[in-house]
């Protein structure tokens, strides 16, 4: 709990920061707005039509389709803008409908009288129209601010880091403390800023000077200790540190830590970890030299990235054209291969193999008409599937997709039969699961590679050497030991890769 | 002064107002009688340019409504209608100074006036600090009037200022604005469908039909050389319905 905590200032800094920033964005942009169309009713339609259809795109999507957006117009993909500008557009419905509402809504007779004193239009509008629509306003503003201080933990697989890293990562690591401070975190942030807001909407309209100045001094505080980090490190020494991203599993997280520790003992650099980033959208960064370092796998490079179809070959043939091609069409280093294979495997209880005799996919065919299949968001629509499927003719009665972090806790549960699991988890081992084979290789290898950015390969021969030296010192029992650590005993990711520099008893 | 010529507003294909032409003197009240519809609102707040006239001019105090900004020919003209419309966010003594800010004046200077035209429409000061919505129908229309006279305008209009008052009130409202502006020599057009007030409040009284002004004079001369029938009957409803209300109250039906 308490090395969750450590967190909380860096996380919770930059949670405040993006929804701080996006709120702000959004008010000065959906006001304005809401009073163009109050004026100019043709715009009425598009413009709360344009705002609603983006309110209907699920938060996650929002934010991930920003990624390839920014990247195809040549802006950072990854990190805080896509993150601050989903949120941005999130924002602009319930602030832009309220305004609209509100300014409809005053009095006609009102309005005549501010005509007949002889207002400009412009006093009509701040004297009259919107004092009288800002209750409405605020209610729209403190909707926003629910909505983005919620979604903002989203940021998280897009790059930048907030609340959600503890949800995220979590969730990945079984760690229900990390979970529970995140949302924690994040539902205390959201009651503080709307207390904020409705003080200051409160403090305007009854026109309270003392309140007005108490909630405006306390946002701003809260404002200035959000961005100081940021201004404490624009005075710092500036050399960039290396990045090393992660995807959002534990085998990633702890492989992170690995690499920082590494390259820490072996340069003497300050060395920062990206965690839960998107499958692709790490790839992406670290040939935009985004991130600098991650590990990723030959197979779903192969199939993903390469968008190679049907047989792969043996491990050797599949790494060295992964290498070559990444080196020729990407600009990125495969920097070395650290060991061991995880692989997409089919895994199912013990009970069901010996009931039904379970060896192989071949055997998995014959009974797959009665069993149900669960596996992660990505399989079903990958290449290894269709393959699996032609190759061997599976027809499941049910296939389901969840998060693979709850794979295990389904299949443990008898909630289905079998899963696809992950080669080198240590919870294959820990609920005796078993592992069908693949007699007619439709599955690729997947051997875990160290990717170095362009940049990175250029600049930092010295971090270069220090991944290299990985080159071959994992194996697949060690790894499942290292996962095991995080998701059976509870370990932090830097703890287990902390285990590995300690003499170990012989295996 | 104001002076009317030609003045028509149409909507669409349909004329609202038909080239209506009168003058106000100086210090002299007309009154526009009619049914709803007649046109009477409409050719009102042409004067005060919240309808634009489709044809026609409109001289206040001697200058051409339509060379004059809007707002700034607003500020220059008192206006009270039955909506009222005070502004419920600001207190009864910030409506009121409304127009003063407006045009610029000191603080102190819109302090004082304020006081001031709380005695002219006999209202208490100690709801000077209140806001709209705590006053009665009565009290919010004398604000209504208060704000209208802010300013001083020479010129006012009014559309049904009192049509939504209960009966005494509505009594106690006529008689202080008939004081009021013959006091300040008012140059005023008062808009209302009850022939009653107009015939207590008006020095000229104006009949509109369809959008056409149908006969303008004294409340004597009207009743002495009406139009049309109609006109006639419409003069004499007040003094029915006295008799009738006489007839009942002494048991005579």
């Amino acid at each position: 709990m308490s090395e969750q905590l450590a967190l909380l200032p860096e996380l919770l800094s930059a949670h405040v920061r993006l929804t701080l920033a996006a709120l702000a964005t959004g008010v000065l942009l959906a006001v304005p707005a809401g009073i163009l169309v109050s004026r100019v009713p043709r715009l009425e339609t598009p413009i709360l039509a344009f705002a609603g259809v983006i309110q209907t795109i699920p938060a996650l999507a929002l934010l991930a389709v920003m990624v390839p957006l920014l990247s195809g117009l040549g802006l950072p993909g990854i990190g805080t803008l896509p993150a601050f500008l989903g949120l941005v557009l999130y924002s602009l419905l319930p602030i832009l409908r309220n305004t609209v509402t509100g300014l409809h809504g005053v009095d006609a007779a009102v309005l005549e009288a501010a005509r007949g004193v002889g207002m400009t239009s412009r006093q009509r509008l701040f004297q009259v129209e919107l004092p009288l629509a800002l209750p409405v306003v605020v209610a729209g503003i403190r909707t926003a601010t629910a909505w983005t201080v919620g979604m903002a933990t989203l940021s998280t697989p897009v790059g930048a880091p907030s609340l959600g890293n503890y949800i995220f990562g979590g969730l990945q690591t079984r760690n229900s403390a990390a979970i529970l401070t995140g949302c924690a975190a994040a539902a205390v942030l959201a009651l503080v800023l709307d207390g904020l807001v409705r003080a200051l909407g409160h403090a305007l309209a009854a026109r309270r000077r003392g309140l007005l100045v108490a909630a405006t001094s306390a946002l701003l505080a809260l404002a200035a200790w959000a961005w100081a980090p940021l201004a404490a490190a624009r005075h710092a020494p500036a050399a960039r540190p290396i990045v090393v991203g992660a995807k959002p599993f534990t085998e990633q997280y702890v492989l992170a830590e690995v690499l920082a520790d590494s390259i820490r003992a072996a340069t003497g650099r300050d060395v920062k970890t990206l965690t839960s980033l998107g499958s692709t959208v790490a790839f992406d960064a670290l040939r935009r030299d985004e991130i600098d370092l991650y590990v990723d796998y030959t197979g779903t490079l192969w199939a993903t990235v390469m968008a190679r179809r049907g047989s792969a070959g043996s491990r050797q043939q599949v790494a060295d054209e992964v290498r070559r091609w990444l080196a020729e069409e990407a600009g990125v280093t495969l920097a070395a291969s650290l060991g061991f294979e995880n692989a997409y495997c089919f895994a199912v209880r013990r009970e069901t193999a010996e009931a039904l005799g379970l060896r192989s996919l071949a055997d998995l065919s014959r009974h797959a008409q009665r069993l149900s299949l669960a596996s992660d968001y990505e399989f079903f629509a990958r290449e290894e599937w269709r393959a699996v499927e032609a190759a061997y003719g599976l027809a499941f009665r049910e296939k389901r997709t969840m998060d693979p972090s709850l794979l295990y806790q389904a299949i443990e549960a008898r909630q289905v039969d079998a899963i696809t699991a992950y080669s080198s988890d240590g919870r294959i081992d820990a609920l005796g699961l078993v592992v069908l084979d693949d007699e007619k290789h439709a599955i690729p290898p997947y051997d875990a590679v160290v990717l170095a950015s362009p940049r990175l390969a250029r600049e930092a021969p010295d971090v270069l050497a220090a991944v290299r030296a990985l080159d071959g010192t994992i194996d697949v029992a060690s790894m499942r030991a290292l996962n095991r650590l995080v998701d059976e005993q509870g370990r932090s990711p830097a703890e287990a890769a902390r285990s590995r520099n300690q003499p170990r008893t012989s295996e | 002064m104001i002076q009317v010529e030609g003045l028509t507003r149409r909507y669409g294909g349909a004329l609202a107002v038909a080239s209506v032409s009168f003058r106000v003197d100086p210090g002299e009240l007309v009154a526009l009688v009619g049914d709803s519809g007649s046109g009477k609102t409409t050719t009102l707040k042409m004067i005060n340019r919240l309808v634009e006239p489709s044809a026609g001019k409109v001289l206040v105090e001697g200058r051409d409504a339509a060379a004059i900004e809007p707002h700034a020919l607003r500020r220059s003209i008192g206006y009270v209608f039955q909506g009222i419309g005070l502004f419920p966010h600001m207190t009864v003594a910030e409506n009121v100074a409304v127009p003063l800010r407006l045009v610029g004046w000191a603080r102190d200077r819109i302090r004082a006036r304020v006081e001031e035209l709380f005695r002219l429409v006999e209202l208490d000061p100690a709801l000077a600090a209140r806001f709209p919505e705590a006053l009665s129908g009565g009290q919010q229309q004398r604000v209504g009037v208060a704000r209208a006279l802010a300013a001083s305008p020479r010129v006012m209009l009014l559309d049904e200022p009192f049509g939504a008052l209960d009966p005494l009130t509505r009594d106690r409202l006529q008689r202080s604005f008939d004081d009021l502006r013959r006091r300040l020599s008012l140059t005023a057009v008062f808009v209302t469908h009850d022939v009653a007030e107009a015939l207590i409040l008006a020095d000229r009284i104006g009949v509109m039909r369809a959008g056409r002004l149908l006969q303008l004079g004294t409340p004597a001369e009207i009743a002495r050389n009406p139009a049309d029938d109609e006109v006639a009957r419409l003069m004499d409803t007040p003094r029915r319905q006295a008799q009738r209300v006489a007839d009942r109250l002494e048991g005579r039906s």
